[in-house]
């Protein structure tokens, strides 16, 4: 097989997986999260880790137990800053209800599908877990398992689902599409027809990431925006830095920047400024690195979040079920705000590490800001 | 798996033959990308090539004294990574501090290639095993210590370093001062090993250990400054990428095997007794090249990865032939 | 990574080590349980979880095993889980009829992949580090490349394999026992085993003797990716269906590679066997196991792993009387 022939044929099933890879566009969710994004929470006024959209409640009056009980927590990883300070949450939380919990048992699966799948099996058979709370690697892998584990004690899943509804809830944010329609809405609105718009993304086929992508390039679309680029990164700051450099170099012009998550977006932004250019309109998420350079520069941004106060919902939930209380089911879903420019002087803190996650809904928590790694 | 050594002037005609290998695919390469965007032909952008990729280069001429020995340094990724986060960690936004806190990542650096050195040359590690090792600990403690993410920013003094542009510059127009390290940097490796008796030491051990020893050469000794050298070059690396952009906690990832990659590419012999600092430069120079190119074409990312698979080999299986022609 | 050739004991040597690794990685497992209270990881479904945690990384050092033993050593199995997985899911699509050909068409890549390797290496003389890394970099490429056009998933049955079991013991754990079983049989009972040895221990000598030394090499890197697709397939099973990463996440290339030297093989070859190396997958499976009992925070984990990776090869590494790069 001479190089040549295989550089076509991988050439031609790239194309083709191009042609195939459009799966996630799912009109009829798109249009439920755009209704989610603008329904008013119910619940109380203030914790939106607490609150949650639509009506469906369900009972838990048989999963009642008295007593001290013991909360098992499959975690996917902390391959991430978001699910590092989403741990943290989740741990600050479980210190709040120190008289109702006995013990709190993390479990980590390193972000491999099969040892998550071998922990739960474990946790569930160790016999000490009262209520299970997964945070799911992937979503078709991990089905099976807690589909077992629902059989044995009450399962609350959060942040990715799974493909059952064995699971007393499922809690999560309002979604994918959700933080595509406010980004791409926000950079609708200051764009005129006919501009560009750079999309940089994280990597291909994770479904969280390509909904986003999805519902942006839908408003793009609609609004006559063109999206001169869709570039991978990987998450790596000099290779966010490089792409862009690239586009600049090649004369191409940059209205706006969209990206499907925010963790290299100072980086981004830095590309602009070596090159002297101002800096383009812009879309991020809700780190402590991007609000801080927004506001310093005064750029026109918005910051979407994915939040992490999902994470405390976890355990107010298990401990809600364990309770008897009806719980929001079965899908608990959280409102999803955005950081917008009114509201970003109430985000910004200094003292908080550059990946700090600013919609944690942790102020209040014990431990904060060291426990987050922030300095008094 | 390797060939019988030989007997005459086995020394300098594989170092020629280096030169050429990887002098001639990086030619190539930068032609193929000037030829799809000219502007690479100016000063300036050439320039900026140098800048980002010094890492690489810096990196490789690391590896390349492990290589040299007959080892591979698999750690040099992480310890990148905890270059760039103890920094953040330790400077914790005083630019005075800069300065120190360099020279403390130095001090660890040392710390993890004696370490790897020690263990190779009397615990009977293989490389492999205890580089992989180095590896997951060093990420480790740099995970815990930083706590999962990245703390603190890094001031512009030390930014500079893999940040700064000097423009107007006579001649060459702008100037990076990453471009500065990594001349310097190159400079003291070529030293190292042509200036000094160290570098014949190293294809010696590399060579033929038993022959080595039996010689008078202190092999341990050679073995350990190798590695010494490569967790030092780690460093360097790290501070320019954190210097370009930023924290991060990936920051080193997949370094090493780029670094392994550039060193074979430019003709540097796996297992030892074979290469020059030139192997490295001009290796990684091609590789980051390769890099620059396939970006530019626009290729998937995904295809890069079996392009890089593809040239490696075949840039092996080249510098091979030529060897078995010569025999 | 030259050694004293002289130096080389017979297989059997290794089962002490085995034999102790397993006794650790077993004491510690038990010690934990006990000091937790989670008494119940060491009954029936403890054990069994336990085994579980072995079936994915030991398939692979099993393969690796070999490739090893003659002197060799192969970076491409992670790219080549992840093919295969990948590949399974999508020529099944859900559909149990489809089972056999997406296994058969699975096993057919693993061929091509190890003789390409087996090629490049024996025949080519071509570092294997390089040319096995060249080799993943591409079935890594091309996969990640045309994922969006593989899509799929496996049958229902097919995860049976993965999640069904006779009596208790599941049949993921059987099929490992039996290829385990196969696996020692050959390089203790066979000629070709025999030869493996041979060739690691002494390739100039081997080939004097008259042993096709290229072909044993070759059929090495094939048992190599054979036992790669093994593990693939059980990942697909219990998985549900592959993607691009599985075999990247699991880190199943360094690892393989980490347990076969653990369990006593050396990377010279030569000297060895699967006892030592189920010793190894048995020691990360304990750790695995014993460190979620201790809720020990994931980044010490890292660090405890890298040190124990390093100390347990030291412990029989450092009797090594030649030099070791």
């Amino acid at each position: 097989m001479t190089l040549r022939t295989l550089l076509a044929t991988t050439v031609a099933l790239t194309f083709a997986g191009q042609a195939l890879a459009q799966d996630f566009n799912d009109p009829a969710e798109f249009k439920k999260q755009r209704e989610q994004l603008s329904m008013t929470p119910q619940g109380p006024e203030g914790q939106p880790w607490a609150q949650h959209l639509g009506d469906g409640m369900v009972d838990t009056a048989k999963y009642r137990k008295d007593g001290q009980v013991t909360l098992c927590f499959s975690n996917a990883g902390v391959f991430n800053p978001w699910r590092v300070v989403g741990l943290n949450n989740l741990n600050a939380e479980a210190e709040l209800h120190k008289d109702r919990l006995k013990e709190l048992i993390v479990v980590d699966a390193e972000g491999k599908d099969d040892k998550q799948i071998s922990d739960i099996e474990a946790l569930v058979s160790g016999g000490k877990c009262d209520a299970l709370i997964v945070s799911p690697n992937t979503t078709a892998a991990l089905t099976p398992a807690v589909e077992a584990a629902c059989d044995k004690l009450p399962v609350i899943v959060f942040d990715r689902g799974v493909n059952t509804s064995c699971p007393v809830t499922y809690i999560h944010p309002v979604g994918g599409y959700g933080f595509g329609i406010t980004s791409g809405e926000f950079i609708a609105s200051k764009l005129k027809k006919g501009d560009n718009v750079l999309a940089l993304r994280i990597m291909p086929g994770v479904d969280v990431l390509e909904t986003r992508y999805s519902a942006a390039k839908t408003i793009f679309d609609e609004a006559g925006i063109n999206v001169i680029g869709s570039e991978f990164t990987g998450s790596d700051r000099a290779k966010t830095k490089s792409v862009v450099e690239d586009y600049i170099n090649r004369g191409e012009k940059i209205d706006a920047v969209w990206m499907d998550a925010g963790d290299t977006a100072t980086a981004a932004l830095e590309a602009f400024e070596d090159a002297g250019l101002p800096y383009p309109v812009i879309s991020g998420e809700d780190q402590q690195d991007f609000l801080r350079k927004w506001q310093a520069d005064k750029l026109t941004a918005i910051g979407p979040s994915y939040p992490t106060y999902q994470w405390r919902t976890a355990v107010i939930a298990a401990l809600d079920v364990l309770d008897g209380k009806q719980v929001p089911g079965p899908e608990w879903v959280l409102p999803q705000p955005a950081i917008t420019e009114d509201v970003l002087a109430d985000y910004v803190d200094e003292r908080m590490p550059p990946l700090h996650y600013s919609l944690c809904g942790c102020q209040e928590l014990p431990g904060y800001p060291e426990r987050w790694g922030g300095k008094k | 798996m390797s060939p019988l050594p030989q007997t005459s002037s086995p020394l300098r005609r594989p170092a020629r033959l280096a030169v050429n290998a990887g002098l001639v695919i990086f030619l190539a390469l930068y032609a193929a990308i000037a030829f799809l965007q000219p502007n690479y032909l100016e000063p300036g952008l050439f320039m900026n090539f140098l800048r980002r990729a010094a890492p690489l280069v810096i990196l490789a001429c690391g590896q390349l004294y492990v290589i040299l020995t007959g080892g591979f340094d698999l750690s040099m990724g992480a310890v990148a990574t905890l270059a760039v986060l103890a920094a953040s960690i330790l400077i914790n936004g005083d630019p005075e501090t800069t300065w120190a806190v360099i020279g403390t990542l130095y001090v660890m650096g040392i710390a993890v290639g004696l370490m790897n050195g020690l263990v190779v040359a009397f615990l009977k590690v293989p490389s492999i095993i205890a580089t992989l090792g180095a590896m997951l600990t060093v990420n480790g403690l740099a995970l815990a210590w930083s706590g999962g993410a990245a703390r603190g920013d890094l001031p512009d003094n030390f930014r500079n370093l893999g940040w700064l542009v000097w423009r107007d510059v006579p001649f060459v127009g702008t100037l990076p001062l990453a471009a500065i390290v990594l001349a310097g940097f190159v400079a003291l490796a070529w030293w190292g090993l042509n200036g000094t008796v160290y570098g014949k030491r190293a294809l010696a051990v590399g060579d033929n250990p038993r022959a080595a020893e039996l010689a008078g050469t202190p092999v341990a000794a050679t073995r350990i400054l190798a590695f010494v050298v490569s967790a030092v070059s780690a460093v360097t690396a790290g501070i320019l990428i954190g210097g370009f952009s930023g924290v991060s906690v990936n920051a080193g990832e997949g370094l090493e095997l780029q670094a392994i990659a550039a060193c074979v590419i430019g003709g540097a012999q796996l297992l030892g007794g074979r290469g020059s600092i030139w192997s490295a430069v001009f290796g990684a120079l091609s590789l980051f090249a390769l890099f620059t190119l396939l970006n530019l074409i626009g290729l998937p990312q995904a295809l890069r990865d079996s392009i890089q698979g593809v040239i490696l080999i075949a840039a092996v299986g080249a510098s091979l032939w030529r060897t078995r022609r010569r025999t | 990574m030259t050694t004293d050739i002289a130096k080389n004991k017979p297989a059997a040597r290794g089962l002490p080590v085995a034999v102790l690794l397993a006794g650790l990685s077993i004491g510690f497992f038990v010690a934990v349980a006990l000091a937790t209270g989670e008494v119940a990881q060491l009954g029936g479904q403890g054990i069994v979880g336990l085994l579980q945690r072995m079936v994915a990384l030991g398939l692979v050092a099993l393969g690796q095993t070999f490739v090893i033993l003659v002197g060799s050593i192969d970076l491409s199995v992670a790219a080549l889980i992840s093919a295969v997985a990948v590949l399974a899911s999508h020529v099944m699509q859900g559909d149990p009829a489809m089972i056999l050909p997406a296994i058969l068409l699975c096993l057919g890549l693993c061929l091509a992949v190890g003789l390409v390797n087996g090629v490049l290496v024996a025949y080519g003389g071509i570092n294997p580090l390089i040319a096995t890394l060249g080799t993943g970099l591409i079935v890594q490429g091309v996969l990640a490349a045309s994922f969006g056009a593989l899509q799929g998933a496996v049958a229902r049955e097919f995860q049976v394999l993965a999640y069904g079991g006779v009596l208790g013991v599941p049949y993921s754990i059987l099929l490992f026992a039996v290829l385990s079983l196969a696996a020692a049989f050959v390089l203790d009972r066979t000629l070709f085993g025999a030869r493996v040895y041979a060739v690691g221990g002494n390739p100039e000598g081997a080939r004097l003797a008259g042993i096709r030394t290229e072909r044993v090499t070759l059929s090495a890197h094939v048992v190599a990716s054979l036992f790669a697709g093994a593990s693939g397939l059980y990942l697909a099973a219990r998985l549900q269906s592959g993607t691009p990463w599985i075999g990247r996440d699991g880190i199943y290339d360094l690892e393989s590679i980490a347990v076969t030297v653990i369990g006593g093989t050396i990377l010279a070859g030569g000297k060895g066997g699967v006892a030592g190396t189920l010793a190894g997958v048995l020691l990360f499976a304990s750790l695995d196991a014993a460190f979620n009992m201790l809720g020990i925070d994931a980044f010490l984990k890292q660090v405890l792993r890298g040190a124990i990776v390093v100390a347990a090869v030291a412990i029989h590494a450092v009797r090594t009387k030649g030099h070791v790069a």
